[in-house]
């Protein structure tokens, strides 16, 4: 089956350095990847090239068997949305109209209560919902980027009625958020997952990279290391070798964290 | 949270309410103050007529209209009305230049005449007006708003250059090279001020204090078909700056021309603030204080912050011209000096109020 998203030669050069080094990748419809790498390794680098936002100095990528550099930014939008690590705004919108820049471009075909319709959606796949009538400007940094996630996924289910194959980026997607949120999202990615949407995030957290993916893609000074399941690239000589760190129990511990169900009795929603 | 007034809450449910609804309350309510503002200001003056003998005088303009007080008629249509309309065109071009540089640079402290911009169309003006009939023995039509036109997309196109890296823009850069740029333009308009005659020199004075005075039914013909259809244009972008406003690596993950949107913003401030410099010279902050207001009160979404920027920028500079052609009557202030005197307290207040994290 043709790859949903693949990467050839990826290289990507800075001043002579190259920040993404030869990377050939091919990630398949609905997978979950996860790219993780020590600081510095490319992985942000790797995702903005993946996305399009970048340029590749050589080498190219391709999304459903076409090359990046054929598909036009506002096609390109309807196939895939990007969450950034962070976006600082200076005027003063409210939540609920970030969150509708995700449907405003692209959703122009739709009726205006469709869009309204799926701005409502994604603020409460986000748990954001009550905050909608809030200035973003007056939210943490844990509450911004879950806002950011609304309009990622108000951007998805736009497009959707277009291109049914479609890619979500996550750029350290949870690095602000509480324990609890941070789950809270991965679960929602997972579920995008399920739902055939594919899947690319870079983490930091290894553990719960490790517990979320189908797929991690280890990065390491531009390079790719491994990729494959978790077991397979997190070995106790690559986290050694790689991150420079031990391992101190024998296997990977898997989900470390579990949400708990609310009191009412159903699945809490976050 | 502050003690919410009935006024303050009212204003809290019009901004919480879907654009749709948002729009035509907003843009009613600017258009009404807009013909208020107008009306009022057509019968203040030496003569001062009131608002019923005016309404007749403009109606005497139309055929088959009863004939109105010869007086009434020559100083409302004559004097008057050409004066209003190229305040409300001056007005609303800098208003919604504001706007858009703002949008553009990402930020809410951008005015073209803070950042240099104006001071580059009134250098280029000046250099059209001493040099010009030096080099071509008179000053050539339509050379002194394409003369604006060029300084001013040369300055704008400068200091986004050097303020904007990598997408991201340097409000600290940009500001401090609006000061230099604006300095070094100053430096040059003194300079040709060495080489000006009498009459030069009392145009040059006129462009760097800004007015609306000596306003013709020619002038503003002039300026129309500069402002005019930069307005018809400005409503394409609103999206556009809308998502901008996220920064330039998301506005194009939500599927914008980045580039384009980017030019054309630059290329609409540069027609207006030339067109606006040419006719009145610089007069500053109507591009901060009508946008930073209109944010707080009714959005930050371009969709409505255009047009009710172009209405409310009219109002304002329309009032203070009333205000500045009366206030020291029969002698005129020039209305740079009373929107720099309303204009640079609430810039400072926005300075402050940005350092204490409340920026808007």
């Amino acid at each position: 089956m043709m790859p949903a998203l693949e990467a050839r030669d990826l290289t990507y050069e800075l001043g002579g350095r190259a920040l993404v080094d030869g990377i050939d990748l091919a990630i398949g419809k609905g997978r979950f990847t996860v790219i993780v790498g020590p600081n510095g390794a490319g992985k942000s680098t790797l995702l903005r090239l993946l996305c399009g936002e970048l340029a590749p100095t050589r080498g190219e990528v391709a999304v459903g068997g076409q090359s990046l550099r054929r598909i036009g930014a506002w096609r390109l939008a309807h196939m895939r949305a990007v969450m950034p690590q962070a976006a600082e705004l200076n005027f003063p919108f409210l939540v609920s109209e970030v969150v509708s820049l995700g449907v405003d471009g692209i959703g122009r075909g739709l009726t205006r209560a469709d869009r309204a319709g799926l701005v409502r959606q994604a603020l409460d796949r986000a748990d954001v919902a009550h905050l909608a009538a809030r200035y973003y400007q007056t939210l943490s940094g844990g509450e911004r980027q879950r806002v950011h996630f609304a309009r990622v996924v108000a951007q998805l289910a736009a497009g959707r009625s277009v291109e049914s194959q479609q890619i979500l980026f996550l750029d350290e997607p949870i690095a602000s958020l509480d324990l609890r949120h941070q789950l809270a999202v991965i679960e929602e990615a997972k579920a995008l997952a399920g739902a055939g949407v594919t899947v690319v995030a870079v983490l930091h957290d290894l553990l719960l990279a490790a517990s979320a993916s189908d797929d991690l893609v280890l990065l390491r000074a531009g390079r790719l290391v491994a990729r494959g399941p978790a077991e397979d690239v997190l070995t106790h000589a690559r986290l050694a070798e790689v991150f420079g760190v031990a391992l101190t129990s024998p296997v990977l511990p898997t989900q470390p964290w579990a949400a708990i169900p609310a009191a009412g009795g159903s699945a809490q929603r976050l | 949270m502050k003690a919410a007034s009935p006024a303050h809450a009212g204003l809290q449910g019009l901004r919480t309410r879907p654009l749709d609804q948002r729009v035509p309350i907003v843009l009613g309510g600017l258009a009404l103050l807009l013909v208020a503002v107008s009306l009022v200001s057509l019968g203040l003056g030496a003569v001062g007529i009131p608002v019923g003998r005016v309404i007749d005088a403009l109606a005497s303009a139309f055929p088959g209209a009863p004939a109105a007080p010869p007086g009434d008629a020559l100083v409302v249509l004559q004097v008057r009305l050409p004066r209003l309309l190229l305040g409300l065109l001056v007005g609303a071009g800098l208003a919604v230049s504001g706007t858009l540089m703002q949008g553009l640079f990402r930020n809410p402290l951008a005015d073209p005449a803070i950042v240099g911009v104006s001071t580059g169309a009134a250098l280029a003006a000046a250099v059209v007006i001493v040099m010009g009939p030096r080099w071509f023995g008179a000053v050539p039509f339509l050379a002194l708003p394409v003369g604006a036109f060029c300084g001013c997309l040369i300055a704008t196109l400068f200091l986004y250059l050097i303020a904007t890296r990598d997408g991201r823009t340097s409000i600290a850069t940009m500001l401090l090279g609006g000061v230099a740029f604006g300095a070094l333009a100053w430096a040059f308009m003194g300079f040709l001020s060495y080489l000006s005659n009498d009459q030069q020199l009392r145009d040059l004075n006129f462009w760097s204090m800004g007015s609306l005075s000596g306003s013709t039914w020619a002038k503003t013909a002039a300026v129309a078909p500069f402002i005019l259809p930069a307005m018809a244009l400005m409503p394409f972008l609103a999206r556009g700056l809308n998502a901008l406003s996220l920064g330039e690596a998301e506005a194009f993950h939500l599927g914008l021309p980045v580039q384009r949107v980017k030019a054309a913003a630059i290329l609409l401030v540069a027609v207006m603030v030339g067109a606006s410099v040419a006719a009145a010279g610089i007069i500053g902050f109507v591009g901060i204080i009508v946008p930073h207001t209109l944010r707080v009160l009714t959005g930050a979404d371009h969709r409505l912050l255009l047009p009710a920027s172009a209405l409310l920028g009219g109002a304002l500079l329309v009032g203070a011209d009333s205000f500045a052609r009366t206030v020291v009557a029969p002698a005129e202030m020039p209305i740079g000096i009373l929107t720099a005197i309303i204009g640079a307290p609430f810039f400072l207040w926005l300075l402050l109020g940005r350092q204490r994290g409340i920026g808007a």
